[in-house]
């Protein structure tokens, strides 16, 4: 019997893991002096930092796909979106130290002889509203893209299609110059953000435990919905779709609702990561990446949360030792590595892990009939 | 909203239903009565599910008038609605949902705002918790309330089914062959849960197993090819010549 309460066993694990993370990584890497063997050394900062994002982007993508049912393949485009948003603020904070030394402009509008500055970049330079934007951005688009789909009761695999194209549309958008957000270069050269220098060892130390609450108070988040009974109709739309319908709930409501939430926690990420990996780019919207993103959730293990937090961070490491190690054969080790989960682990790491808990419980039940006899409930 | 133009609660008249130059539904007419029961039979192909389909607002109908009260148009309402006007449906097969708990499912069930802010925010009150308990003790259901639907048997899987449209509180059922794949006793004891539900609700009832339909001993309504054939008492449909032709057999 799943426990349904906001703080079981798993999120109490899920938290102080967390909180280990942000606590050791600043121990380590800022206290630990540079030669001991303790110390982690300063690249690994913002590398870790841009894993934890990918977690969040995970845990945005199991929310719907693990508890609702909704496979979007284009998740990306909104963590790219709410990475925009962010890079734009950080643009407007290069001010007039660009190469170029425009006191307004971004260097590449003055390379492209821009002369003003596009009424979409107004306000970018003040914090709270790019921030505000992060989240708007996404939501907005998820929003819009949700309503039609939904109220079309487009479904499973044609939505995961036109998730696909949206986020193609949006690549090649953001490729054209004249789109004002940098073309293929995208944004970058960052100096300082709410005025704190970006190549600073404390200010990638703060970005990683930002990152790390973001995750944690997503994480938190997502429980408090799918325990709600929110949460169970979403379960139900899941399992069941017309037979909610014929109960009286509107399901497009459901899924648009979930849908644009998950977007937004998205963004977040995406606006976590630019600062950590110092660039934004329309590669960030490439089909191939959200497709990535429902790997790692698949490997950790899908509708569990933890897991798709857990499967990030195993494939993205994956991924850094192989690109190093074995760079041409990544791609192979990451299709090989999905045909293997799907066929033998369709539950996922933590969900084959949890079946194995199962299992050896009631093992050890029928090993004890006195326990046995007591009703199955519970 | 007019007055009613019909005194009937559901009032089905020339519905018409093609699907491709097929016409599943030929204007088919039918009357169902507050708190009446009523059984559907036929054979396979003969409309059944179809009108079924109509009433819930899961098909559009070509033609024709479907009122629910006398009043609401069934046919410019979508499936959402008609369950918040108090219509339910159980399907042939039983449809549950398998990960959620006994209690979840008739939870999920209750009569409430079914609005996505109000389940965010809900939290469980005493008399939720009553008025489940109740409909558990009625589907006979009490010792497995914490197992998952998916776990339980196909009989209890229909009453819970059962249990959920009771849960909803509706003021007409459609129950599409609740007694396949049960057991005599299990045949028996449906037919008399739902006798007793019809003492205030409206139920109709669509149904292959003769003995289960003779148990309920209600009017029957025989269809086929889309339209109704006969109408009347078991005894009077069943002797009429062209039911026995097309679907009793000889």
């Amino acid at each position: 019997m799943k426990t349904q309460s906001l703080l079981d066993r798993q999120s109490i694990v899920v938290l102080a893991l967390l909180a280990a993370a942000a606590i050791l990584v600043p121990v380590l890497n800022g206290i630990m002096a540079p030669g001991s063997a303790l110390h982690l050394s300063d690249h690994l900062v913002p590398l870790l930092g841009k894993y934890i994002c990918f977690a969040l982007l995970a845990l945005s993508v199991d929310l719907i796909w693990g508890f609702c049912g909704i496979l979007s393949l284009g998740h990306g485009a909104f963590f790219a979106l709410g990475g925009y948003a962010m890079g734009m603020y950080l643009m407007r904070q290069i001010g007039p130290r660009g190469v170029y030394a425009d006191p307004i402009l971004p260097d590449f509008m003055v390379f492209l002889n821009w002369k003003e500055l596009p009424w979409f970049w107004y306000g970018f330079d003040w914090f709270p509203f790019a921030a505000l934007m992060v989240l708007l951005a996404p939501g907005a688009l998820a929003f819009v893209f949700g309503w039609f789909a939904f109220r079309s009761r487009v479904t499973g695999v044609y939505f995961s299609i036109i998730t696909q194209a949206m986020t193609f549309a949006l690549m090649l958008a953001f490729f054209r110059n004249d789109m004002g957000f940098g073309g293929n270069n995208g944004l970058t050269d960052f100096k300082d953000v709410v005025g704190f220098p970006l190549q600073a060892g404390a200010t990638r130390l703060v970005l990683f435990v930002l990152s790390v609450l973001a995750l944690a108070g997503g994480y938190l988040l997502c429980r408090w919905v799918i325990s709600s009974k929110f949460g169970k109709v979403l379960v139900a739309v899941r399992d069941a779709e017309s037979r909610t319908r014929f109960l009286g709930y509107r399901v497009e409501h459901y899924k648009l609702a979930v849908f644009t939430l998950s977007a937004m926690l998205a963004g977040v990420a995406g606006a976590l990561y630019v600062p950590q990996v110092g660039i934004i780019n329309p590669s960030e919207f490439a089909p191939a990446n959200s497709i990535e993103v429902v790997i790692w959730v698949a490997v950790g293990g899908r509708g569990t949360l933890a897991g798709a937090i857990l499967g990030a961070l195993v494939v993205n490491a994956g991924k850094t030792w192989f690109t190093g190690a074995l760079p041409e054969f990544w791609l192979f080790a990451l299709g090989g590595l999905f045909v293997f989960v799907t066929l033998f682990m369709p539950r996922g790491i933590l969900g084959s892990a949890q079946d194995l808990w199962e299992r050896s419980r009631q093992r050890f039940r029928t090993n004890r009939p006195a326990e046995a006899l007591s009703p199955a409930a519970e | 909203m007019n007055a009613p133009v019909t005194p009937s609660l559901l009032y089905l008249d020339n519905v018409t239903v093609s699907f491709d130059g097929f016409r599943a539904l030929n204007a088919l007419s039918l009357a169902v009565d507050h708190a009446e029961m009523r059984a559907i039979i036929g054979p396979n192909g003969a409309g059944k599910t179809t009108m079924m389909d109509v009433i819930t607002g899961k098909t559009r109908p070509n033609e024709g008038t479907a009122l629910f009260e006398g009043t609401y148009d069934l046919t410019a309402l979508d499936e959402a609605a008609i369950a918040e006007l108090g219509i339910g449906r159980k399907f042939q097969t039983p449809t549950v949902f398998d990960m959620h708990s006994v209690e979840d499912n008739l939870l999920l069930a209750l009569k409430e705002e079914r609005g996505p802010i109000a389940t965010l925010f809900s939290r469980r009150t005493r008399e939720e918790r009553e008025r489940i308990d109740a409909l558990l003790e009625r589907v006979r259901l009490t010792a497995h309330r914490h197992r998952k639907a998916g776990e339980l048997s196909h009989g209890q899987k229909q009453w819970l089914e059962i249990g959920m449209l009771l849960a909803q509180e509706p003021k007409l059922l459609l129950i599409d062959e609740p007694a396949a794949g049960m057991t005599d006793q299990e045949t028996a004891d449906t037919a008399d849960l739902l006798r007793d539900i019809a003492r205030t609700k409206a139920v109709i009832v669509v149904e292959h197993d003769m003995t289960f339909v003779r148990d309920l001993g209600v009017k029957v309504t025989c269809l086929h090819e889309g339209s109704v054939l006969a109408e009347g008492s078991l005894d009077a449909v069943s002797s009429n010549e062209r039911v026995v032709e097309v679907y009793l057999g000889r």
